[in-house]
């Protein structure tokens, strides 16, 4: 009623000001013009301290403010040079020699030595600092005894430099995947005299990151930083390959994902960090130039706690698992082009690919619960199922439910729980089935499967099984990378025959694009450096 | 301006309203009666209307998807394919049900806390209000989250959750207002005759004050209502697959350009459940008014 | 008077002693840390990182610490936001906030003050139901849905205003009205039944019968006393809108002190919670003190009290 009378008197009121009014140029087109990239990161970096941090969101922005011994080909994730022009490798495969660009410098004009990088290691490593990810480090010698303060000489950790141009790392066993390692950010190097003239080394709370002190060695240098606003970034005229920049800027925009979405429908972003599933099918329909979606290194799955009740039984959370229609999950309800999840790793992890080790098969998980003692679903006790407060878990939650219903005759009630109140339940065991998910840090199957090992600490499924373990170790240990991944497949049987994880799919990193972006490549740790971007005018097709 | 043909009109129309009693008044009002008709419509198809459909407000159809108002789903379906109409009235049945019960705790508590606070003053006054301030400052969220641990999970708590914030204001309002009528001659001239308190309370002062309270009451049901949802959001009260007028809005406010049917018919619920509370309310102060 | 503005600061101490330790009860107890996360850190480093900030002592150490810092004026570093302080945010943000709610507010007054009156002195016509209509139709559009359906219209599709940000002036409006509207449909109710109640009262028959120009009689006579309910709700919406709406700057992306009012509480961002509950205490506090002090000039019978 008054929706309708203002609807109409709105399209009058447009009709009278689109007859006077020519658009204003919109960010995007100013962007294109200078070269400036305007950007949606989805929430406010919790900091730009490459040590400090943890998550995706930091990695978008620290990505253009440092560089690590190598870096990664964007469209093929091959091992490119990064501050390291070259190196070499033991026979043994236990040491690595880097040889530094000497070309090589930080955004203040000073030269970045192999010091940089000792120092850099010594900090995150240092426990006083409780650096989150320091364990990204354990591959080094000595690095793991050092972190947990076994050992307190950090000359015994397996880094040297012999001179400022060269630095050799010791590992403390075969890493095959090493050379990926140090594109992550806790591998980035810091500025020493930076630090330390705002405080210890090993403080955090430090005034180094903000824009009047901050000092990178990224193709970009930090311009301002606002909370909750925008963080500005502008060419390093220092960076070593200062030619291949070709972008002027960019604008880290902490947006969510509707107004991301608003803003790049009226031309303020050129990239977003998502899509709210809503708007999917509009923009498959009406702009599917500007959609992507991508494979991530992420599987989305259900945890079960195998503690509790008629879930201690492998039929009955297979029988769970089995019923599942995923295929009209990802399909109908996700929209996204996620992969349906038959197995725990996601495919072409590190080059590995598991079999799929089940389908979905309602008649046998119908079968299976009945072997446990509950024929169609009778006598099955009250489950509760958790999943922290957000709207596409919830309707996941309710679409699997109701298979669930339909399929076996199982009733389940689900709850939300605000985010840190969700994460101290699953830490204490304090739910029956929670919904979870899991992002690899790195190109390997391990950083997967690992999930599943006895004594992983991120492992709340209560699940222990010794001959798991034995097998894993064994993938870890086998340098042959045939072998390698056959135990590793091993494994993902083993698993998914205990069923303590329900994988339900795997992510895609879905965004908006415009056009004029050139050099963004879809890649499956969602890496994007940003010296390979650029922007283009299209001309408008006729 | 004004002309004064039509404002004698409305003078008179006001005495003649005064010379109604109460009961008199909320039967003749034709702003009354609509309301009545109207929320008694509501309340009864949100109550009994899903025993005559059926759908379930569950039952997914994922292939169906959000589909327009048709013929099988009247109000059309939502995202997972379930059937609007259905939702929005158990919705109904919750938002009803915590709208009216947090606002009368909100009403009893806030009413009864600034009416002795105001009466009595002084000190007992300055400690009373120093606590309503302290309870405004202190972190809603914080106190909704540490609810649910401690708590559970029931739909109890969300009436105290919502009670306890709701009632501030009003306490405030009825805080000065009570200060403003004691100065009145009549409380004074009641108090010299040794009136005893609880009647002056409640002759004098709670029957002067009575129009603020019910429109702020009026107004109190919705922010109830949409409040709930935010509550919800942070785990206690209603849980999917349920839902409640505040979270259908809230998922259509979002989507409204794609699937508008799903903001726009539950928001018509809610305006003329609005709507007849306001007709209600204001007959009701009309007609207080006029017994007075 | 200002024996009064004295007493009322005085009282203002107790009162902001037992917010901050009720908070500080309230975040030890609730559940989830600041440093908690998807992958958690091992209980070793978690010990470390919380002795950076003190959180490895004893509570009631932690209390007194906290109570003396609070004292000094100095509200620690955040432990969301890696490198900030808590009143760097605030200064920041506040002022952002505090200029959003003062259009907001100019926007509510103007609009909701004007239609009660109208709608009172038209009591039982149809430019009443007109009037309360328009009033009822910014209660039924909340600000979650006014907001979208703005930025829809005039932002995405009319392209007259961004999307987001706060960053030109033209940034102000939409914002401005989403949140003035809502609090525009309250006033304007409370004002009507305000009006409504003086409009009885012997004096203003009086002033009418002596033939004073009705103008003058509304607006001089009866506008003081009936706002008394408008005043003393808006002293605490006040404070809710210049301390910033969550709703509104998450919406429209706006950096003010409301969105890291709520997220520092999910955050569990403790020195954040602390900081601006105490902050939005003390502004509660000077408004609820402005409100009783026009309640006093509004009818100074009360004084005596």
């Amino acid at each position: 009623m008054n929706l309708r009378f203002i609807a109409t008197s709105l399209l009058l009121l447009k009709i009278a000001l689109s007859l006077g009014c020519s658009p204003a140029q919109t960010n995007v087109e100013r962007g294109i013009l200078e070269q400036e990239l305007y950007i949606g990161i989805g929430t406010e970096p919790s900091g730009l301290d490459p040590h400090l941090v943890s998550g995706m969101t930091e990695h978008y922005v620290l990505l253009s403010l440092f560089e690590g011994l190598t870096t990664l080909d964007p469209k093929t994730l091959e091992i490119l040079p990064g501050v390291a022009r070259s190196w070499s490798v033991s026979e043994d495969g236990l040491s690595y020699t880097f040889d530094l660009d000497p070309e090589a410098r930080w955004s203040n004009g000073d030269s970045l030595t192999a010091y940089d990088f000792i120092f850099s290691y010594q900090r995150i490593l240092s426990p006083e600092l409780g650096a989150p990810y320091a364990y990204m480090l354990y591959a080094i010698k000595g690095a793991e005894a050092f972190h947990k303060g076994k050992i307190q000489d950090f000359s015994s950790v397996g880094i040297r430099a012999p001179n400022p141009q060269t630095l050799c790392i010791e590992l403390h066993s075969i890493t095959p995947y090493f050379l990926t390692l140090p594109t992550h950010f806790t591998w980035w190097p810091v500025h020493k005299s930076t630090i330390l003239k705002h405080g210890a080394m090993t403080d955090r709370i430090s005034k180094w990151t903000q824009p009047k002190h901050f000092v990178g060695n990224g193709p970009f240098a930090l311009k301002s930083w606002r909370l909750n606003n925008m963080i500005k970034v502008e060419k390093n005229p220092h960076y070593r390959a200062q030619n291949s920049v070709q972008l002027n800027g960019i604008h880290f925009l902490p947006i969510n994902l509707e107004t991301e979405e608003r803003a790049f429908r009226a031309g303020q972003i050129h990239l977003t960090s998502g899509i709210p599933i809503a708007r999917i099918d509009w923009y498959k329909k009406e702009r599917p130039k500007n959609i992507r979606f991508d494979p991530f290194l992420g599987v989305y799955y259900y945890l079960i706690n195998t503690s509790k009740g008629p879930l201690k039984d492998p039929k009955v959370r297979k029988a769970l698992a089995y019923s599942i229609n995923r295929e009209q999950l990802t399909e109908h309800v996700l929209k996204g082009g996620q992969k349906p999840a038959y197995h725990f790793t996601p495919p072409n992890t590190g080059g590995y690919t598991s079999n799929d080790c089940f389908s979905y098969d309602p008649e046998k998980a119908r079968q299976l619960l009945a072997e446990a003692g509950y024929p169609n679903g009778l006598g099955f006790p009250e489950i509760e199922f958790l999943y922290n407060t957000s709207e596409s878990h919830k309707i996941i939650a309710e679409a699997i439910q109701q298979m669930w219903k339909k399929e076996l005759g199982v009733e389940i009630t689900l709850y939300n729980q605000e985010w840190k109140v969700y994460l101290s339940s699953r830490q204490a065991g304090d739910f029956d089935i929670a919904r979870s998910s899991w992002i690899g840090d790195y190109l390997d199957p391990y950083t997967f499967l690992g999930l599943g090992e006895s004594d992983s600490g991120n492992n709340h499924s209560l699940w222990q099984d010794s001959v798991y373990d034995e097998i894993l170790s064994q993938a870890t240990q086998s340098l042959d990378k045939k072998m390698r991944f056959e135990s590793f497949q091993k494994a993902e049987n083993h698993l998914i025959e205990a069923m303590p994880f329900i994988p339900i799919f795997f992510y895609v990193r879905s965004l908006l694009i415009d056009e004029s972006v050139q050099g963004w490549y879809p890649n499956t740790l969602d890496y994007h450096p940003y010296q390979h971007l650029s922007l283009e005018r299209i001309p408008d097709s006729i | 301006m004004i002309s004064t043909k039509k404002e004698k009109e409305s003078l008179s129309r006001n005495t003649q309203i005064n010379r109604l009693g109460l009961w008199h008044h909320l039967t003749q009002s034709n702003h009354a009666r609509i309301g009545f008709i109207l929320f008694s419509a509501i309340t009864l198809i949100c109550f009994l209307g899903p025993f005559f459909l059926d759908q379930s407000f569950d039952s997914t159809e994922l292939e169906l998807g959000a589909s327009p108002p048709s013929l099988e789903h009247f109000f059309g379906t939502d995202t997972l394919g379930r059937d609007l109409l259905i939702r929005t009235l158990i919705g109904g049945q919750i938002s009803l049900l915590v709208g009216f019960s947090a606002t009368a705790v909100a009403l009893l508590i806030g009413v009864t806390y600034g009416m002795i606070a105001g009466y009595i003053g002084k000190k007992t006054d300055i400690i009373m209000m120093r606590f309503v301030d302290t309870l405004y400052a202190l972190p809603f969220t914080i106190m909704v989250i540490l609810l649910t641990v401690l708590l559970g999970r029931s739909l109890i708590l969300i009436f105290l959750a919502i009670g306890a914030v709701e009632w501030l204001t009003l306490a405030r309002i009825v805080r000065g207002e009570t200060i403003s009528i004691k100065t009145q001659p009549y409380v004074e001239a009641a108090q010299l005759n040794g009136l005893a308190h609880h009647k002056i309370l409640y002759k004098h002062i709670l029957r002067n004050l009575i129009s603020p309270v019910i429109v702020f009451a009026t107004l109190t049901i919705p922010s109830v209502i949409l409040l709930e949802s935010v509550i919800s959001f942070l785990g206690l009260g209603v849980q999917a697959p349920l839902a409640s007028w505040g979270s259908l809005i809230n998922e259509g406010a979002q989507k409204f350009d794609i699937y508008p049917w799903l903001l726009i018919l539950p928001s018509i619920f809610f305006s003329l459940t609005i709507l007849s509370l306001n007709f209600i309310g204001d007959a009701f102060r009309d007609g207080l008014d006029a017994k007075n | 008077m200002f024996k009064l503005i004295i007493k009322r600061l005085l009282q203002a101490i107790p009162t902001l002693w037992i917010i901050a330790t009720i908070t500080f009860v309230l975040m030890q107890l609730t559940p989830g840390g600041p440093f908690d996360q998807e992958k958690p850190v091992t209980p070793e480093v978690k010990l470390l990182i919380e002795a950076h900030y003190g959180m490895d002592q004893p509570i009631y150490e932690q209390y007194i610490r906290f109570i003396k810092n609070r004292l000094m004026g100095d509200f620690g570093p955040s432990y969301k936001y890696i490198g900030w302080d808590v009143d760097e945010i605030i200064a920041q943000s506040f002022p952002i906030s505090l200029e959003l709610g003062f259009y907001a507010l100019i926007i509510a007054l103007i609009i909701g003050v004007p239609l009660g009156v109208f709608a009172a002195l038209y009591h039982g016509t149809k430019m009443e139901t007109l009037l309360m209509g328009i009033a009822l139709l910014g209660i039924c559009l909340p600000a979650f849905v006014l907001g979208p359906l703005l930025l829809l219209i005039f932002s995405t599709e009319l392209g007259w205003f961004n999307t987001f940000g706060w960053n030109v002036a033209s940034d102000r409006v939409l914002p401005a009205v989403t949140l003035g509207l809502f609090y525009a449909a309250f006033i304007a109710r409370l004002t009507r039944s305000g009006t409504l109640d003086v409009l009885k009262h012997p004096y203003i028959q009086t002033a009418r019968a002596k033939g004073l120009k009705e103008s003058k009689v509304i607006w001089i006579h009866t506008l003081r006393s009936s706002l008394s309910p408008v005043v003393a709700y808006l002293g605490p919406a006040v404070a809710g809108m210049i301390s910033g709406s969550f709703v509104v700057e998450t919406l429209f992306f706006i950096p003010g002190l409301g969105s890291f009012f709520i997220n520092s509480a999910f955050n569990r961002d403790d020195t954040m919670v602390m900081g601006t509950v105490l902050f939005y205490a003390v502004l509660i506090i000077a408004f609820n003190l402005v409100v009783d002090l026009i309640q006093i000039w509004m009818n100074p019978k009360i004084k005596r009290d």
